[in-house]
């Protein structure tokens, strides 16, 4: 096996071994991304000096046992709106093109103080707007299975990258699905914890209600230790929650026997891909098999989440990027008139077009005589949304869903209309909106080689189970191939038929 | 016959709160630091960063609006205003509108009219914006963050008020309340206390506002008088004229003693309000409002009827030492040292104020020490030093606080009370001064004021003109 | 579409978010926003009375900082990023006229 086909925690062991380097390992991500990137594009910064000067000091630490941690060493990559002292962060934007951070997010911190080598920084839909990854101002992000598809969004760089064996895992953030839905697509493990559970500080907001940072990787083990060592309660973060239970690893225990699992009914109806459905209900069966009590069930209100969800999370975007204005930092237009008109062509020049969408409709939203009508009804519904997952999970330990409606669509197919690209979000918004953890793993592919995932819902603070579930699982479906990066050019060599779990099964409802 | 019009006066008063750091950073809230140099992440709005409520600044707001008789909001939340401009580094203010942490409370104020009462309509907290320096050289302006994120409270009145001396006497009555709390210096030349003056005027008898406007960049008592009667003048000649009053923001300039619109086409004046989802809501809880209670220092009127109580001083002294915190601070602790409130107050009445008028000063200005007074009094009272010393020795005290016994005992002040020497002393005099001696023995009462000036000045002043006076009676028979 | 946006309210909007659209993005932007509000009008099927407005998804009250100064002089790391500075400030266009 390739050195950047190891998963976290075998690559830990293996430097602590001193089976393998830090140096070697880093080295080994990055020519797999000098040879991924031309292809692939998950990256917007590749620090390759620094990588390589961490990994020396890495490797001393380890070696002088100052660094024990079961992930020093390995390689990381982090989304693009999360800050990283020393090096460029840029949201994908063009205004903030050249904006370098004096500071680190809280998060990238504690992946430091781990022995985390930061190899750059991954590409994602502009300020994580979008779900597909092809809104960055630096280019899309193409899906490692197939190149002309979208690796999903706006953690389509890291998740891509991942997949591609470019880094061991990477950080993403989660606001209305950007964890998971680009991990279903990318065939990659992706973790979006409760809200409050990783400090926000040093991740540049989008909807800061909503906003969580998150761990992706190859598996749940992988997921579960970096979120282990990224979860801290943090002072500067005021939202951020004091917990005593973020020994995460503790939850990889391969048992759900008496796990109450529901189905919501309501998220199997009309717009969902029979290949992604089958697959779906293929884990409920495995989990069933495995000791666990299946049950479907009415979550109600679907319909109405990605509708409150635009209305808060552009709202708090308008305010979000305000400050984004030409004159502390990033990109100011080179002519203007004036101060006003500084602003305003700072912005129109730096921002793409569906951010300047969503800046419109949330100062629309918020403006003189709407707020009632559209936040605080918004604000309402999701109360109401909220009380529905408390009555599910007053009967369920956790909440078996698909990722996404579809696996990856082709590129260029979403973003002619945005409402239908927003429609995608369908199955990961409204937990956001309760603040709920949530995690895909990939399950199997449909007939076009795509990767798709399921995602298993908890309740608050609940990862455990959640962590549990997806570990059971996914000691059942078994290892899960890296992709085939050749497939492109020779679709007929697609491994999907010999994936495990690739083959539908039909008459589970 | 013309008609008479009334105005009508409605004041948000910003004051900066006394803490240490900032309302949602640990950054020195301190003047005088050198562009930037106060600055972090937070209060320069770098992207990625977050807000931390500062405890003291929930504390002070409380504690204004419990001296303000104003009703608590156990429950209060911050929101966002947003708004595009320089100075406001997030291009939002972190303030609180839909539940302020004060509402409905109110100051009684006295004007030579008499006494009413001006409602406060709430108390918000809020941040305070940075500082807009327009360079002289080049056409731009420089931003400095060292104020951006400064504590403030807001004190919004109802429009109660309806001359600039119930203004200037509410003004009064709320920054002395302040400076009593510590909550805040309230300087308005410094900045640390703004008045924004919202005023209309109407028919007298109508019952109906007027349209109002808002005027900001007052920073006197005297500049806020002007403010009112120019604003008043101009509102009543378009009354006249039958043109409408249009409710805008004014901008005063002191120097022409007219006020501007101050907002372009660019300001749309809709602030989208929301509650911030970085700060999370305030909780007051019955103990903790009860412990704030309890905190609550004496205020005016307290000690007020307490000095006459307890020192048994008139009216007019106890007004004028519980004028300013800082007076009746040294008031009172000079007097628990020295244990006589009638000498402590004449000094801080008469040399003080008259020392500070000099100066140009405030009494807040003041940096003496009560023990230095207390001793310079003991000083006097046991016969040690004599009035006139005693003066020239409280000048010293008064500008570097020096220790007056030291300073007795190092300068050879003493009143010198040696029978002989003064006998011998007076003698001298009388021997060297003929022509006055004749003088008084004339009949001129006035040559004796001079002999005791001439045998004073022998002594260098360190006698008891008392003594030297009665001494030379008897000596010129 | 049952929300019509007029060319004031894109004007307004554009004021209030600082955004500046040539005629053709200003029309996509009438269109777009025209149909997420038809889109967003469904939460009115919702019966929201007597609801209470969600801000945070938990209780959380009170996280405070005490009034101590943490923070030493970082001026050259706050001005690194500055498009334009001068004499240890900020520099931007004239704010008066």
């Amino acid at each position: 096996m390739q050195i950047s086909e190891m998963t976290a925690l075998e690559m830990g062991r293996s430097i602590k071994k001193r089976e393998i380097s830090v140096l070697e390992a880093t080295k080994d991500c990055l020519e797999r991304i000098r040879v991924m990137e031309p292809e692939i594009n998950s990256f917007v910064t590749v620090d390759e000096e620094a990588a390589l000067e961490s990994a020396r000091e890495i490797q001393k630490k380890i070696d002088d046992g100052s660094m024990t941690g079961p992930l020093a060493g390995v390689p990381a990559a982090v989304k693009d709106n999360i800050c990283t002292e020393g090096l460029k962060t840029t949201c994908s934007s063009k205004i903030l093109w050249n904006f370098v951070p004096t500071y680190s997010a809280e998060a990238v911190l504690n992946m430091k103080k781990n022995g985390a080598v930061i190899l750059g920084k991954t590409n994602m839909d502009e300020f994580a707007m979008g779900s597909t990854t092809e809104t960055s101002a630096f280019g899309a992000t193409k899906n490692p299975w197939n190149t002309d598809h979208v690796p999903g969004g706006s953690s389509g760089g890291s998740c891509a990258a991942v997949a591609a064996c470019e880094t061991i895992y990477a950080l993403g953030s989660d606001t209305g699905g950007s964890i998971r839905q680009p991990s279903s697509f990318c065939g990659v493990t992706g973790l979006k914890p409760t809200y409050g559970t990783v400090s926000r500080y040093g991740l540049i907001a989008y909807g800061s209600s909503l906003d969580q940072i998150g761990p992706i990787a190859k598996d749940v083990s992988d997921c579960a230790a970096v979120l282990e060592m990224i979860a801290s309660h943090d002072a500067k973060d005021s939202t951020s929650i004091l917990r005593t239970d973020l020994d995460f690893t503790s939850a990889l225990v391969d048992d759900v026997k008496g796990l109450r699992i529901g189905i919501p009914k309501d998220y199997f109806g009309e717009g969902l891909d029979e290949e992604v459905k089958q697959g779906v209900l293929k884990v409920a069966d495995v989990l069933r098999s495995k000791g666990a009590e299946v049950e479907l069930f009415d979550l109600s209100l679907v319909e109405y989440a990605i509708p409150a969800y635009y209305v808060i999370a552009s709202a708090e975007a308008s305010s979000n990027l305000a400050r984004f204005d030409g004159v502390k930092y990033g990109y100011r237009a080179e002519e203007y008139e004036g101060l006003h008109n500084m602003y305003k062509k700072s912005r129109s020049e730096g921002f793409g077009e569906e951010v300047k969408r969503r800046i419109m409709l949330g100062s629309f939203v918020l403006s003189s005589g709407y707020y009632d009508a559209y936040y605080l009804k918004a604000l309402r519904t999701k109360a109401l949304i909220k009380q529905s997952f408390d009555r599910a999970f007053a009967k369920y330990d956790v909440i078996l869903a698909p990722a996404s409606p579809t696996t990856a669509p082709g590129l260029e197919e979403s973003l002619s209309d945005p409402l239908k690209m927003y429609l995608g979000d369908i199955y990961t918004i409204s937990v956001n909106l309760a603040g709920l953890p949530g995690i895909t793993v990939p399950c199997c592919r449909d007939l076009a080689g795509l990767p798709i995932g399921v995602q298993i819902i908890g309740d608050c603070f609940q990862e455990k189970k959640i962590i549990r579930a997806a570990y059971a699982y996914e000691q059942a479906r078994g290892p899960w191939q890296a992709p085939d990066c050749r497939m492109k050019q020779d679709p007929e060599n697609c491994p999907a038929k010999e994936q495990p779990g690739a083959t539908t099964q039909k008459g589970v409802e | 016959m013309a008609k008479q019009y009334e105005t009508v006066i409605g004041l948000e008063v910003h004051v900066e709160l006394a803490t240490k750091t900032k309302i949602f950073c640990g950054c020195s809230t301190a003047f005088g630091g050198a562009p930037n140099t106060h600055t972090c992440p937070v209060c320069t709005g770098m992207p990625g960063s977050l807000p931390v409520l500062n405890r003291q600044v929930v504390e002070y707001a409380m504690a204004v609006g419990l001296a303000t008789n104003c009703q608590i909001n156990q429950y209060c939340k911050f929101d966002r205003k947003n708004y595009f401009y320089p100075d406001n580094p997030q291009n939002y203010q972190i303030s609180q509108l839909y539940l302020p942490i004060c509402h409905d409370g109110g100051i009684e104020i006295e004007t030579a009219a008499g006494k009413k009462t001006v409602g406060i309509h709430e108390i918000h907290m809020e941040e305070d914006a940075g500082k807009l320096i327009h360079d002289e050289w080049e056409d731009c302006s420089l931003v400095d963050y060292n104020r951006s994120g400064v504590p403030l409270i807001e004190i919004v009145s109802e429009p109660d008020m309806r001359s600039v001396e119930e203004v200037i006497a509410y003004l009064d009555k709320l920054r002395l309340i302040i400076q009593y709390l510590g909550a805040s210096d309230c300087k308005l030349q410094e900045g640390s206390m703004r008045a924004d003056v919202n005023l209309s005027v109407r028919e007298v008898g109508t019952e109906k506002f007027g349209t109002r406007t808002e005027m900001k960049n007052l920073n006197s008592f005297k500049a806020i008088a002007r403010a009112i009667e120019g604003e008043r003048a101009r509102q009543i000649e378009l009354l006249e004229e039958g043109k409408p009053v249009i409710q805008e923001t004014r901008r005063w300039d002191d120097n022409k003693e007219y006020s501007y619109p101050m907002r372009s086409k660019e300001d749309a004046h809709d602030y989208r309000y929301f509650p911030d989802p970085d700060l999370v809501p305030v909780w007051i809880s019955d103990e903790w409002l009860q412990e704030v209670k309890d905190r609550q220092p004496e205020l005016r009127t307290e000690k007020l009827i307490r000095y006459k109580e307890e020192f048994d001083i008139p009216d007019y002294d106890a007004g004028i030492l519980t004028s300013s915190k800082q007076l009746a601070d040294l008031f009172e602790e000079t007097t628990a040292i020295c244990g006589k409130p009638k000498k402590v107050s004449n000094w801080l009445m008469g040399e003080t104020l008259r020392l500070l008028k000099e100066e140009g000063q405030e009494p807040e200005e003041l940096s003496f020490s009560p023990e230095h007074l207390a001793k310079l009094i003991e000083l006097t009272e046991a016969g040690t030093i004599n009035q006139t010393v005693a003066k020239e020795v409280f000048e010293k005290i008064f500008y570097d606080d020096i220790d007056p016994e030291r300073y007795v005992e190092e300068h050879g002040l003493k009143t010198v009370n040696d029978e002989g020497a003064l006998r011998s002393t007076v003698e001298r005099v009388i021997d060297e001064n003929p022509q006055s001696v004749a003088d008084y023995r004339g009949g001129k009462e006035k040559a004796l004021g001079f002999l005791v000036g001439q045998t004073m000045k022998a002594m260098k002043g360190k006698a008891n003109p008392g003594a030297v006076n009665k001494l030379l009676k008897e000596l010129l028979g | 579409m049952a929300n019509i946006i007029s060319d004031e309210t894109i004007e307004y909007v554009g004021i209030l978010a600082k955004l500046e659209l040539s005629e053709e993005e200003k029309e996509q932007a009438k269109k777009d926003i025209g149909r997420m509000l038809d889109y967003i009008d469904k939460l009115n099927e919702l019966d929201t009375s007597g609801v209470e407005p969600l801000s945070h998804v938990f209780p959380v009250n009170n996280v405070f900082r005490e009034d101590v100064v943490t923070n030493t002089d970082t001026r050259l790391a706050i001005l690194a990023n500055a498009p334009a500075q001068k004499d240890g400030s900020f520099k931007v266009p004239k704010t008066v006229e």
